[in-house]
């Protein structure tokens, strides 16, 4: 037990160490990407009147937009570290603040998806797989296709359309006002079910492929000739080994939900850090978008790193 | 599987010949149409400006697979040689690809995309650089795979021992031998680049007016979905379709391995 404790340690600490150059190049492409602009960082303010050539001059040199370029990019990467993530430039507040009032409705949309996504997937793959090539499968394995071949955003634009324009079941966008139980879950209800439809689709093709690798193997079929029934085999013997794999898919896609909803929260002017991401791009607000760059790079990385320590705990041939 | 073919061989076709099968020219204006719901004359309904929508569902449709197939290439040239490179060569320069691959693929790389497309505002091919720079490290895996595990068979050995070259050795025989799973992975990466130039688009960040693609086409439609639905049925249905059937294939081709 110390061995595999000792051996997943060292799988953390090289992790992090690799994490390094990965999170530096991230930061150099979203710093880079802000020099592109035509105009700079200050382009905000060059197509306003108000602001003289001398003003421009002035807060280049306040802003030290005069000093080299590396010289500015150590002092960002530096002042990203300790927390100081500067100020949006749409409303001037501070971009940390923006960023985390926007957490509580985008923890709400990627629980609720994760939850309608693993309920739904779990079952549907199980059931594919040992139903394989009958009519129950091939349902299934159609509707899975379909779901790693829609774009999110129509989905979304059709549900709109049939729910909330059509039949008037549902509020069409927002999240509802606070402290309304019941009438705020109608909001929930269609954001969530594209979410989760997208992700359950690839999630119920891996658990589908993987269940019928493992069902192959000689340990069910000696499971079956020990006499034990269909439900154990499935349960006890062949679940566990196939789902190894598909847990790391699953929270590599669950870092990947953050980024991923920001279509899906804008289609449904959903509230949270996806819809702030598509607000900053449409006003070019860039240090908000630099900030969530990072962030998004981040929680990337945690969540590999959790997902390689998951895998490697639930098969420890991966750890040595 | 024949069937999945064809219909793909028809999209194809549909898209290619679209100025001789769209009944109507894209840009075409016919103010006293306008807003119509889809008819016997205009198929697919006609938008705010009287413009045929499947007219110009075909010309989008051009535009649409185009942006796929050629990212799709620029991932697999990309992935073939970055794979080949790091399978054939091995040592330091595989580890440092290999882990450059892993990075890559665990960037956000929707969002930097969108990020990028948003400053740099590229054109049409400018896009499919920056498409097919995000879809390659599946290709370069595989790759990778398959000629490490190919380098000491016996073919090789024997192949080498004639005096054949790298390049002959890499090309006659690695490559060939991973082209199945080239392939497979090169099919994905065109539904997936289809995928993701509709997502830019439909942020108005990817294809520019004058030019259309599906995913520019829901753009335009979103503003007016409660009122012309039918603007923002099709487009997407054809993306669906074309993605649908690409995957199908890869999927069959899996199997078959």
């Amino acid at each position: 037990m110390d061995a595999r404790v000792g051996a997943l340690g060292r799988l953390t600490a090289r992790r992090a160490v690799e994490a390094v150059p990965l999170l530096l190049i991230v930061s150099g492409i979203a710093f880079g990407l802000l020099q592109l602009v035509p105009g700079g960082p200050i382009e905000v303010y060059l197509s306003n009147p108000g602001v003289r050539p001398e003003d421009l001059e002035r807060l280049r040199r306040a802003l030290g937009l005069d000093r080299p370029l590396w010289e500015q990019y150590v002092s960002w990467l530096a002042a990203f570290v300790r927390g100081d993530w500067g100020f949006s430039f749409s409303d001037g507040r501070p971009v940390l603040a923006r960023i985390v009032e926007r957490l509580p409705a985008s923890l709400e949309l990627l629980g609720a998806s994760l939850v309608l996504a693993l309920a739904a997937a779990l079952p549907a793959g199980i059931i594919a797989a040992v139903k394989r090539r009958t009519s129950t499968d091939r349902a299934i394995s159609a509707l899975a296709a379909v779901g790693v071949s829609i774009p999110a955003f129509w989905l979304g634009l059709m549900l709109q359309l049939v729910f909330a324009v059509g039949l008037g079941w549902l509020p069409s966008a927002g999240r509802g006002a606070d402290g309304d139980g019941l009438a705020r879950l109608q909001y929930l209800v269609m954001p969530a079910a594209v979410l989760a439809f997208v992700h359950a689709a690839a999630w119920t093709r891996y658990l589908r492929a993987s269940m019928i690798e493992v069902l192959k193997s000689p340990f069910v079929a000696a499971a079956g000739a020990r006499g034990l029934d269909a439900r154990t085999r499935i349960t006890r013997h062949a679940l566990p080994n196939a789902l190894a794999p598909v847990a790391t898919v699953v929270l590599l896609d669950a870092a990947l939900m953050v980024p991923g909803a920001v279509v899906t929260e804008s289609v449904f002017a959903w509230p949270g850090v996806g819809s702030l991401f598509t607000e900053a791009l449409g006003r070019r607000d860039y240090t908000v978008l630099m900030a969530m760059l990072m962030v998004s790079s981040v929680a990337v990385v945690a969540f590999n790193l959790l997902a390689d320590l998951i895998h490697a705990w639930l098969d420890p041939r991966v750890a040595s | 599987m024949k069937r999945v073919w064809l219909w793909l061989a028809v999209l194809a076709v549909a898209a290619m010949a679209a100025p001789l099968l769209a009944p109507y020219a894209p840009d075409a204006l016919d103010l006293a149409n306008r807003r119509a719901a889809p008819s016997l004359a205009h198929w697919f309904g006609t938008d705010d400006l009287g413009r045929d929508a499947f007219s110009r569902a075909l010309f989008g449709g051009r535009v649409s697979i185009a942006i796929g197939l050629l990212s799709a290439l620029v991932a697999a040239g990309l992935g073939v040689s970055v794979g080949a490179v790091a399978g054939y060569v091995g040592g330091w320069t595989d580890t440092v690809l290999m882990r450059a691959t892993d990075a890559v693929l665990s960037v956000p790389r929707l969002l930097l995309l969108m990020v990028a497309a948003a400053t740099l505002q590229p054109s049409v091919p400018a896009l499919v650089v920056l498409v097919g720079a995000v879809g390659w490290m599946e290709t370069a895996r595989v790759t990778r795979a398959t000629v490490r595990s190919l380098l000491g068979a016996e073919f090789v050995l024997a192949s080498r021992a004639v005096g054949a070259g790298h390049v002959r050795i890499l090309w006659r025989h690695l490559l060939a031998n991973a082209s199945g799973a080239i392939r497979t992975a090169a099919v994905l990466a065109v539904g997936r680049a289809i995928l993701v130039e509709s997502a830019l688009s439909f942020f108005g960040v990817g294809v520019q007016p004058p030019a259309a693609s599906w995913g520019s086409m829901l753009y335009q439609a979103q503003s007016a979905m409660t009122t012309e639905p039918w603007l923002a049925l099709f487009p997407g249905a054809c993306i669906v379709l074309t993605v649908g059937l690409l995957t199908a294939v890869s999927d069959r081709a899996d199997q078959g391995r």
